[in-house]
């Protein structure tokens, strides 16, 4: 074993023995402690318990990645995942707070006063969640057998087996306190790297001022952004502070999408029932975004950063004298290491034993890559994942700091599972169970079936880790498609129109699901199974130009339009239920959740 | 609570929150999308503006909102007699 594995094993050991501890700490004895951690967490703790909940593998691997090979355009993921929890805050969570039962779609059943309303909010939760929770058991397994060389299927046993003793034992109760642990390691893990970098690319300690200052190794003249504008445009890529995505309209569309869905994720929106009180919620979403946002704007210094590293570690000279590029016998170690996982490919095209990383899709570069002797981009493959992962090493930090971000990618994955497992399993025991099949249930079998299903569903999400399904791929699209079309709307609709009633609420849902499902899943098949794509001959964008991945926004439109108008050519909601939405408009009256 | 001292207290929270979601479509969409390059010809530090605010500038602007909303509704709950 070597000095990094040896790091390694002892930070990943030591934060696992951690989360164990908490769970056998913070043991359920009640349904209410296993749904809603008995509503007694603080709403500074609740935030830090929310940020690592939402904070999955996607924002902390992923994430600087996309905005390392997207520039400016990969904004729709910065301001779409953030600016979510102002919708958050002032038009959902206050008021399902002071409803106070405890999950998504039992308000969706209560509010709307129909079993089948409530039986369609739990089928886009499980659905939006399971492709969900995939991303985030792969993400582990990954992590595992890159770093702990154990096989990927190892490394999804011990993460399903950590999951399993705090979520079982401890439900919401042991989730939230392991979340508070699982934020602090993976923002240690985030920031520390961060801030070497910058300090050693700027000589500016704080990542979001760095990424405003000057370029230090050529001695603060030019800033870090011109530099890079200038790195990559030398070399036929799009300017990185101007490049978009796709377009103008697709990046509003898709900010927005992702905005709603953000919203709409029951898995975020349920731990807005463990704070006391209404004013808690308020300001527990807020506490949540300050957690958010020291990774959100430390995000795209580490991006801009990265891709700045790996361009100067390929292009050492002038771009076009014969010495400019690097010579592939003496690539660095990372380099190296990144090469056998397959995730970082070399292809001496020109037989130069020098490494030329170009945009060789830009017709107007091809001449002077021409002239240079150059036959095409001989990075063949570049994965955007392992951006976070390699930066360290890129930047030759110490084992220990490589180990911690091993530590603090597992930590986002594992809380993110959780919280979705959680969701998973109240939609069954609570919404399926109690609500619609078995009403007379005693509290002690709810509980009993609320960890079943949780064993159930972790099982589900472990099967789908070894055997991805084709739909996995499509995590975002489908899952906040789903939150953005149908669970937000719902939920809105459900608190600032007193007027909408049932039948409107349903056939909204159901045209807003359907619109954006079809979207998704015209070029790639029903549920992505191959042979059954439609509408094969026009572009997968052909809505103005509007990508799947956006296409949620649009399905919301269709939502209120629809349950608007059918609305008001049906009965109105009877007395009670607008009694109901009065009540749930003023915060008195909050205090203990009920089940019932 | 009255049913016009009901009425007035939403209208006050929905005029609030309107107000507030005005804010915060202008930066993010406003200045990080739609007037995107206009404002890249202003400089902040080593940022292009409009840049800044597409990756930096709407999440700080998003923070305040959410804790200037906590607090107004504060005062307004305790004004309307129904904070808990």
């Amino acid at each position: 074993m070597n000095n990094l594995d040896i790091w390694t094993y002892a930070v990943v050991g030591t934060t696992f023995a951690l989360y164990i501890g908490i769970a056998i700490w913070a043991r359920a004895g009640t349904t209410g402690e296993f749904y809603v951690a008995g509503k007694g967490v603080h709403p500074v703790a609740n935030g830090m318990a929310t940020a690592a909940d939402w904070m999955s593998a996607a924002s902390f691997i992923s994430m600087a990645g996309l905005i390392a090979f997207n520039g400016y355009g990969a904004s729709v993921f910065l301001m779409g995942w953030t600016g979510g929890y102002v919708l958050l805050a002032l038009l959902l969570a206050p008021y399902l707070r002071k409803f106070g039962k405890f999950t998504v779609p039992e308000f969706i059943g209560d509010r709307y006063y129909s079993k089948a309303a409530r039986i369609v909010a739990v089928i886009c939760l499980i659905l939006a969640s399971i492709t969900y929770v995939i991303g985030q058991m792969k993400g582990i397994g990954v992590a595992f057998s890159r770093f702990l060389e154990t096989s990927y299927a190892m490394g999804l046993y011990i993460g399903m087996g950590i999951v399993a003793i705090y979520a079982v034992l401890g439900g919401m109760k042991g989730i939230t306190y392991t979340q508070i642990a699982q934020y602090v390691v993976l923002i240690l893990a985030y920031t520390i790297p961060a801030i070497f970098i910058s300090l050693a690319l700027t000589g500016n300690p704080l990542p979001q001022i760095g990424l405003g200052s000057g370029y230090a190794p050529s001695g603060g003249e030019i800033s870090l952004l011109d530099k890079l504008d200038q790195v990559v445009t030398e070399l036929g890529f799009k300017e990185y502070t101007t490049q978009v995505l796709g377009s103008s309209l697709n990046m509003f569309a898709y900010t927005l999408s992702l905005m709603i869905g953000t919203a709409g994720l029951p898995h975020v929106i349920i731990r807005f029932f463990t704070v006391p009180k209404v004013k808690d919620a308020r300001y527990s979403a807020g506490w949540a975004l300050v957690f958010i946002a020291l990774l959100y704007t430390t995000a795209p210094a580490v991006g801009a950063m990265a891709r700045l590293n790996l361009m100067d570690t390929i292009q050492v000279g002038e771009v076009g004298s014969p010495e400019g590029n690097l010579l592939y016998e003496d690539r660095p170690e990372w380099f190296k290491k990144w090469e056998a996982t397959g995730l970082l490919q070399f292809e001496d095209k020109n037989d130069d034993g020098r490494i030329q990383y170009y945009d060789d899709t830009n017709a107007e570069f091809a001449p002077k890559a021409e002239s240079f002797g150059w036959k095409g981009n001989e990075m063949v493959k570049v994965d955007r994942d392992i951006m976070v992962l390699a930066n360290p090493e890129i930047a030759g930090l110490p084992n220990w700091v490589i180990a911690l971000v091993v530590a603090g990618g597992l930590a986002a994955a594992l809380s993110t599972a959780a919280g979705l497992l959680l969701a998973i399993s109240s939609a069954i025991s609570h919404d399926l169970l109690k609500g619609v099949f078995m009403p007379s249930i005693s509290e002690k079998a709810e509980l009993n079936a609320g960890r079943l299903s949780m064993i159930g569903a972790i099982l589900v999400a472990g099967y789908l880790g070894l055997n991805p399904p084709g739909f996995a791929a499509g995590t975002v699209a489908i899952a906040f498609g789903l939150a953005a079309s149908s669970i937000f709307p719902a939920l809105m609709m459900g608190i600032f129109m007193k007027r909408m009633n049932n039948i409107g609420a349903i056939a909204g849902m159901l045209a807003g699901i359907t619109v954006t499902l079809l979207y998704v899943f015209q070029h790639k098949g029903i549920f992505f199974i191959p042979g059954t794509e439609f509408l094969g001959s026009m572009q997968p964008d052909w809505f103005f130009g509007i990508s799947p991945n956006a296409f949620g926004a649009v399905g919301a439109v269709v939502n209120f339009t629809v349950a608007f108008l059918v609305a008001a050519v049906t009965a109105p909601p009877p007395d009670h239920i607008q009694h109901l939405v009065e009540d749930v408009r003023v915060p008195r009256g909050a205090g203990e959740a009920t089940g019932h | 609570m009255t049913p016009e001292n009901r009425k007035a207290y939403w209208r006050s929270n929905v005029l609030l929150l309107v107000v507030l979601l005005i804010i915060w479509f202008a930066v993010s969409y406003g200045l990080g999308i739609i007037l995107v390059e206009p404002m890249n010809s202003i400089m902040l530090g080593g940022y292009p503006l409009g840049f800044w605010f597409a990756q930096q500038g709407s999440i700080y602007v998003f923070l305040v909102l959410i804790f200037v909303y906590a607090a107004m509704m504060n005062r307004l709950d305790k004004k309307y007699d129904v904070d808990e």
